[in-house]
Formats: C-alpha cells, sequence, structure tokens
C-alpha cells in the first residue's frame, strides 16, 4: 500500500499541485493512524502467544487444557481447573444477569413511560463505569461474609464471583436488548395488538423473537467482559486450583490466576500464565468473531 | 507499515535514550517482592533524608519481577523474599540478605488451639488432617494459603512441608495481608503469615511449643523464616552500593529491626 | 380471556421486579460506598502522602498517579484515534483491507484489561525496557481505549450531514479542508464524549496497569517513573487489609471521579443526539 506513496503517485496527477501533495500526505498519516489498531492487536498477539510458546510446546496444548494439577513449583500446569472455574463463574453470571438484564431492557423500552426511562437509562450507562476494582472491595467486605453466613464455609466461592460479575454485565445487557427493542419498527407492535394479541403477547412472540440477534450479542459481549475480568474475581473466588462442579466451593479463574500469580512468577512459571493468557485470548477472539458476524448478519442496532 | 515501524522504533528509542540519561542523575529503582516493599520504602525515606539530592523509587511486582528488571537492567536493584534461583544466579544476579523474616502459623483469635506440632501443621496443609477436632478444636478446617510462586510460600514449604504436597482443598490469596483477612473472617481458618506484617487480628501459633518471636527466631528454637534480599546484576557500584551499605550498617538495620524483621546472624 | 391477562400480570410483575432489583442494587451500592467514603474524605486526605503503605495518611500521589495515567494515555489515544476514525469515515469507502482494520478495531475493544497488561508487561516493560513506568502503563492504556475513540469519534463524524461537505467542495475546498474545517467542527461534541468515555475507562482500570505502571507510592516526575493510580491503591488497602476507612474514601474518590467524567460523556452525547453505546 505504502508503495504508492507521494514519490510515486499512481493514478491522480499530484506532481504539478503542492496542495495535492498536503492532501496525499495528509492521506498516508490517517492511513498510518488507522492501521495502528491493526499493529497493536498484531503485537498483543505476538507476545502473548510468544511468551507463552515455551511451556505450549515443552508440555503440548491438549495437555494444558486437559490437565487437572496446577502446581507450578513442580512445573505442573494443568489449567483444567481455571477452564471449568471460568466456565462456571461465567455461567453463573449470566444466570443471574440475563434475565434480570433482559427484563430490565423490556421494561425501559415498552412498559415504562418515557419520562421514567429517560431518567433510569443515564443511570444504567453511569454504572457500567464503575470500577472494577470497587466490585470487588464490596464484594471482599459484604458479599463474602453474607455467602459464608447464608450457606457456610469460608464464603469466598465462584458464587461470590457470579454474582460480582452478574452486577458488572448487567449494564452492557440491558443497554444493548434495550436498543434493539427500540430499533424494531412500530408496525410489529401495532400489527400484533391490532390482531387481538395482548401487550405481553406481543413482547413474547413478537417483540422478544425479532430482538433476538441484539440480545444474543449483548449476552455475547457480557460472556467476554465476564471471561477476561481480573480484580474483582480474583479478590472474591478463593482461587482454589481444582476442578469442581460446585459453586459454592471456591475456584480459580484463568484471569484470575495470572493475576494472583504474575508478580511471583518466574521462567517457565510465566511462561505458563502466557500460555494462561493465550487460551484466554483465543476464547475471547472467537467469542468477538461471533458478535462481530451475528451483528453483521442480523443488522443489530449497536 | 514497514515505514511507520521505523518511526515507532525510532521515537521509542529516543524516548529511551532520554530516560538512559535522566536515572543517572542521583535516582535508584528498586523493584520487587511486595513483602520487602514496606521495608525498602521506610529505608528510602531514611536515605533521602540524610541524601536529600537521590530520589529513590521503591516499587512492587514481585520477587520474580525484581530479579529480572535487576538482570535486564530496568532497575538497580531487585528485592527479592525468597532465595535465588540458580538459573538467576546464572544470570550474574548478586544477592545480598538484608534481613529475615518470620513465617507465623495463624488461625483465627477464637479458635481454642494455640499450639501445633510441625508434624500437625505439615498434616493440615498436606489435607491429611481436615477437621479440627483431631488436634483439640470445633468445626472443618479451612486451609487459607498464598499463591504459587510467593516468597512466603516456598519458605513455608521447604521449612514446614518437607517435600509434603501441599492441600489443593485451599482457599489462596495473593498477600499476607488478604490470608489475614481471610482468616479474621473464618473461624475455622489456619494459614501461614510474614511475622513482620502479622497484626492482632488474627491469633499467632505456637510450633512445637515455642513462640513464634524474633528472638526465637535469631535463637534458632523457632525454625521457620526466609530470607529478605536485595539483589545487583554483577557487584553493586556507585549509588546502588552507597544505598547497600546504608541498608547493611547500623541505621538501616535498626530501621529493619524496629519493623519486627530479624537482622543479624 | 382472563387466563390471558393472568399471564400479562405476571409477565409484567416479573418484569418489573427486575427493573426494582437491579436498579435498587444500583443504588445500595453507589450510595453505601458514597455515604461510607464521604465519612472519611477530607482536604488532608485528599492533599497529603500516605504513610506506612496507606495504612495512615492521605492518596494524595495516587490521584496523581491517576491523573498522569490517563492524561499521557490520552494524549497518545486521543489523536491517533480520531486521526483513525476520520480516515475510516471520511477517506475510504472500504475494502478488504478497511475490513481488516475494523475487526482489529472491534477486537481490541473486546480484549480483557488483563490481556493488555500482560502484553504491556512483555512488551512494553521487558522487551523495550520502558520499566515500570508511567509511560508503559499509559501506552496499554492508550492502546485499551483506542477502539471507544475511534467508534464514538465515527458515530460523531457520521451524524455530520453530507450537505455540508458537498458544499464545501463545491466551494473548492480540498477533502482535508473540508474535513477538518466542516466536518470535525460539526463532530466536536462527538469527540470531547469519546475523550470522556475514554478517561472514564482509563481512571477505572486497574489491571492493565498493574502489570506496567509498577505501583510505587511516590509522585512520578517523569514518564520513566513508576506510580500507583487509585485503582491499584484501593486494591492493595482492601486486598492487604491495610485501612477500611481509607478504602472506603479512595473507592469513594474514584467514583465520583469516574461519574462527573462519564455524566459529562452522557451529557454531551445527548447533547448531540448520538447513539447511546
Amino acid at each position: 500500500m505504502k508503495k504508492n506513496s507521494v514519490e510515486t503517485p499512481s493514478t491522480h496527477t499530484i506532481h504539478k499541485d503542492p496542495g495535492a501533495r498536503k492532501e496525499k500526505t495528509i492521506h498516508i498519516v490517517l492511513l498510518l493512524a488507522a492501521t495502528v489498531s491493526l499493529l497493536a492487536l498484531f503485537l498483543i498477539t505476538a507476545f502473548v502467544v510468544g511468551e507463552g510458546w515455551p511451556v505450549m510446546v515443552k508440555h503440548g496444548p491438549l495437555n494444558l487444557i486437559l490437565g487437572t494439577d496446577w502446581t507450578p513449583s513442580r512445573l505442573s500446569f494443568g489449567m483444567l481447573p481455571q477452564l471449568t472455574g471460568t466456565l462456571l463463574v461465567t455461567l453463573g453470571a449470566l444466570l443471574i444477569a440475563v434475565p434480570l438484564g433482559v427484563g430490565c431492557a423490556i421494561f425501559l423500552a415498552e412498559l415504562s413511560s418515557e419520562k421514567v426511562a429517560n431518567l433510569l437509562r443515564p443511570c444504567i450507562s453511569l454504572l457500567a463505569a464503575v470500577p472494577s476494582v470497587v466490585y470487588g472491595f464490596l464484594g471482599v467486605i459484604a458479599l463474602v461474609p453474607l455467602l459464608r453466613s447464608t450457606f457456610g464455609g469460608s464464603g469466598y466461592s465462584l458464587l461470590a464471583g457470579s454474582i460480582v460479575l452478574a452486577i458488572m454485565i448487567l449494564p452492557s445487557i440491558i443497554n444493548i436488548s434495550e436498543d434493539t427493542l427500540r430499533a424494531l419498527p412500530i408496525d410489529y407492535r401495532e400489527a400484533s395488538l391490532a390482531l387481538g394479541s395482548t401487550r405481553w403477547q406481543t413482547i413474547w412472540r413478537v417483540l422478544l423473537p425479532a430482538a433476538r440477534p441484539g440480545i444474543v450479542v449483548s449476552i455475547i459481549l457480557a460472556m467476554g467482559r465476564a471471561i477476561g475480568e481480573t480484580m474483582a474475581v480474583m479478590m472474591v473466588t478463593g482461587n482454589r486450583a481444582k476442578v469442581t462442579g460446585a459453586l459454592l466451593d471456591p475456584g480459580a479463574t484463568m484471569a484470575g490466576t495470572i493475576g494472583l500469580e504474575w508478580s511471583y512468577a518466574a521462567d517457565e512459571h510465566s511462561s505458563a500464565l502466557f500460555a494462561l493468557g493465550t487460551f484466554l485470548f483465543i476464547v475471547i477472539m472467537l467469542l468477538n468473531g461471533v458478535a462481530q458476524l451475528v451483528t453483521s448478519r442480523g443488522r443489530v442496532s449497536q | 507499515m514497514k515505514r511507520f515501524l521505523v518511526l515507532l522504533v525510532s521515537v521509542l528509542a529516543l524516548s529511551l535514550g532520554i530516560a538512559g540519561c535522566g536515572r543517572r542523575s542521583g535516582s535508584l529503582t528498586v523493584v520487587g517482592s511486595t513483602s520487602v516493599q514496606p521495608f525498602m520504602e521506610m529505608l528510602a525515606e531514611k536515605y533521602q533524608s540524610e541524601n536529600p539530592d537521590i530520589q529513590v523509587n521503591v516499587q512492587g511486582g514481585g520477587s520474580s519481577a525484581g530479579v529480572k528488571s535487576a538482570i535486564d537492567g530496568i532497575a538497580d536493584l531487585g528485592m527479592a523474599s525468597r532465595e535465588i534461583k540458580d538459573s538467576e544466579l546464572a544470570e550474574g544476579i548478586t544477592p545480598i540478605v538484608i534481613a529475615r523474616d518470620g513465617i507465623a502459623v495463624a488461625v483465627h483469635p477464637e479458635n481454642a488451639v494455640s499450639d501445633l506440632t510441625i508434624e500437625e501443621i505439615r498434616a493440615i496443609f498436606a489435607g491429611e488432617i481436615t477437621s479440627w477436632e483431631a488436634i483439640g478444636g470445633v468445626g472443618d478446617i479451612v486451609v487459607v494459603m498464598r499463591e504459587e510462586g510467593s516468597g512466603t510460600r516456598g519458605a513455608f514449604e521447604e521449612i514446614v512441608m518437607n517435600k509434603v504436597e501441599t492441600t489443593k482443598d485451599s482457599i489462596v490469596q495473593g498477600s499476607t495481608g488478604a490470608v489475614m483477612s481471610a482468616i479474621a473472617g473464618e473461624p475455622n481458618a489456619i494459614g501461614y503469615i510474614s511475622l513482620a506484617n502479622a497484626n492482632a487480628t488474627v491469633k499467632l501459633l505456637d510450633v512445637n511449643g515455642v513462640e513464634t518471636t524474633n528472638e526465637n527466631i535469631l535463637n534458632g528454637s523457632y525454625a521457620i523464616a526466609r530470607p529478605f534480599s536485595v539483589c545487583t546484576k554483577g557487584d553493586a557500584t556507585g549509588l546502588a552500593k552507597d544505598f547497600i551499605d546504608f541498608i547493611m550498617g547500623e541505621v538501616g538495620q535498626q530501621v529493619l529491626a524496629d519493623e519486627g524483621l530479624v537482622v543479624g546472624k | 380471556m382472563k387466563k390471558r391477562n393472568l399471564a400479562q400480570r405476571t409477565a409484567f410483575l416479573l418484569i418489573g421486579a427486575s427493573a426494582v432489583i437491579t436498579f435498587a442494587l444500583f443504588a445500595l451500592i453507589l450510595g453505601y460506598v458514597l455515604i461510607k467514603g464521604m465519612a472519611n474524605i477530607n482536604w488532608e486526605f485528599l492533599t497529603t502522602y500516605p504513610a506506612l503503605m496507606g495504612r495512615e495518611g492521605g492518596i494524595f500521589p495516587t490521584i496523581i498517579g491517576t491523573l498522569v495515567l490517563t492524561g499521557v494515555a490520552l494524549l497518545i489515544a486521543v489523536p491517533l484515534g480520531v486521526a483513525a476514525a476520520i480516515y475510516l469515515s471520511e477517506y475510504t469507502k472500504g475494502g478488504i483491507g478497511i475490513r481488516i482494520i475494523r475487526f482489529a478495531i472491534e477486537s481490541l475493544a473486546g480484549i480483557p484489561s488483563i490481556i493488555y497488561g500482560l502484553f504491556g508487561f512483555a512488551f512494553l516493560v521487558t522487551f523495550l525496557k520502558l520499566g515500570f513506568s508511567v509511560l508503559s502503563g499509559a501506552i496499554a492504556l492508550a492502546l485499551m481505549v483506542l477502539p471507544i475513540i475511534i467508534r464514538t469519534t465515527e458515530e460523531a463524524i457520521r451524524t455530520v450531514p453530507d450537505d455540508y461537505r458537498q458544499a464545501s467542495l463545491a466551494l473548492g475546498a480540498t477533502r482535508w479542508q473540508t474535513t477538518s474545517r466542516v466536518v470535525l467542527p460539526a463532530a466536536l461534541p462527538g469527540v470531547v464524549t469519546a475523550v470522556m468515555l475514554a478517561s472514564g475507562r482509563a481512571v477505572g482500570e486497574t489491571a492493565a496497569v498493574w502489570l506496567t505502571a509498577g505501583g510505587a507510592l511516590k509522585l512520578p516526575f517523569s514518564l520513566h517513573d513508576p506510580t500507583r493510580p487509585m485503582t491499584l491503591h484501593l486494591y492493595y488497602l482492601a486486598a492487604e487489609g491495610l485501612s477500611l476507612e481509607r478504602a472506603y474514601a479512595t473507592a469513594a474518590v474514584l467514583l465520583v471521579l469516574v461519574l462527573v467524567v462519564y455524566s459529562l460523556a452522557i451529557f454531551f452525547r445527548q447533547k448531540f443526539g448520538m447513539k447511546r453505546r
């Protein structure tokens, strides 16, 4: 692309006009700025994967993924505990946040008066701004003791992580779902109501199915956020590196383990954390890809 | 693309050049163990009050980050709260032990147990004893540990566990403070913490009948302790040497002793 | 008919309940932190140095740390982001290259902050030998907020009517003159929104700066000094159990700052009639 720069213009008659020459330079500067994102993505991929590579090669990616024993001091890097922990925490968070979030979105888009919606909507945007470490802090001082007194045990648990994450991802689910519902043509509602449906039937049978791509995208993006969250999760889940199926058990997540161990990790341990980061990165990129696909297919307004 | 990369690299190189010049003029960067960090901050404060023209930047990051920074020349001094690994020594790292820190076994203040043998502690952290009832308390034991790689954990495993694997059934926290919070909130918890950072929210157990105190570490009757060290690439020179001499001198060692660390041989 | 009404009533009750739960939860969280924190905030807390790692004293250097990291990150990201947005919306019609660039931007937006942290640690701190420093932290943050700036700016540029451009071009202005003197001024509130959203994100970020900025509790005097922003200080205060009162107060200061910045963003966005994201 850069071959056709100022010296060798391809199509335009540039040489004669200094103004056009300046235009061309500006064009190139802007193009370079646009490619920074691509460069950044490339560098991030290269360095995260590159640092994790030695451990990947030595142990084999499959052994890492399926290994159940994470004991870096013995150079044993089974990542199944972190993978299942991440999965459970994320599913738990979605189970709590999706019904609440979609319910809220329906309320704002279809049920509440415009006045109320206009008042509440900025509140949701503001909540998206609360830093994750604040949620982690509240989780430690309020949620963990609450779970301890309710369910017994230590309170540090995957469930604590799920609840904190659910609160963190609620705003984006509400926002995107509501946007999608609002973007549906008014005809849908009128036609359905004219056929004698109740408002609820209209919402349930017409609007929600029509808004499905947008809601799906909101859930996928929320999933990405939940999977990658570090601080809040690390502070409340107890970080136990053991495969478990119970939400009330303490557990570790991929991002949480990186956050917890990076500062003391040396040599192969450090590389293993980057390998963990690589898997996290792959999962996120897949989710991104799916979200982008659904967005372009379903013409989601986002 | 290529042209842009060249541009980027040259801009970065330029800023690095500027950095290189700036750092020499009376400033020291000390990076490493978050366990050593608070003590280093105090040493730095004292040192700077005696040498107002010198700026000492102390930052955390962990023992490995500290040693790595010293190797890479990012830091003038690295701080470590664990033994220096052979791979690190091979890179030309020279460690100097500035003090030792006891590792205490802590429980909730209301726990009836106040004395355990080292074998009992080993069995608890190996997951063989899982109930306080077996050792004179009540309820199921909740084990709290530090994360893999931590200096406190490394020393504890080396001295107490004697090659026995620690249980996976534990809560893992990222700092002595976080371990203490977990213990203070959970009546059945047990964990190990840095003695110098211990506070009254937890109860420290006697081990083999010996109280966990600095005197007992110094006279050798309490064995669970780990070294705090600073390290340089090669032998320390210039400012770094001056600062190390200060730390190892009377004033520096007194600061460390006042803060609860074990100094002297 | 009755059955249908019952179904509707139940459903609306549940929807109403979910809205009430959500907003009550949020009111509780914000109210709790602000009330608990405000009790411990005073002028001294904001302007003095911490002592004993934050057990005592104030949080002055961490406020500066946050402002400096955010400021430098914006200095890097805003020109780059706005230029990229101009290119994508004014200078190109698409094509495979542009699709790839867009994919990269969308991907960057979804990458979690811990990955930016790992990248910053491996590339900026270690490989480029920038060390744990303001510069490392700010570059990591800049890359993180870049997609926010590009997307928001692009949205703003798209709301500028085409007539403006055509009128300007018809008067003989070049494309850059049209862009810089007509389109950009018209899209300015959108750019301001973008900057606000980006600063909000940068102010609230922890993991990425934790792995790159070092965390020294000192004032940074140059780009190569390490620094500790409020978020990281709050993490240490909370996780290490150093001081609960100071943790509440730090959280409250952080919240107020983030809320003010986001409120401004929302204000500008609504004023400009842009779509919400």
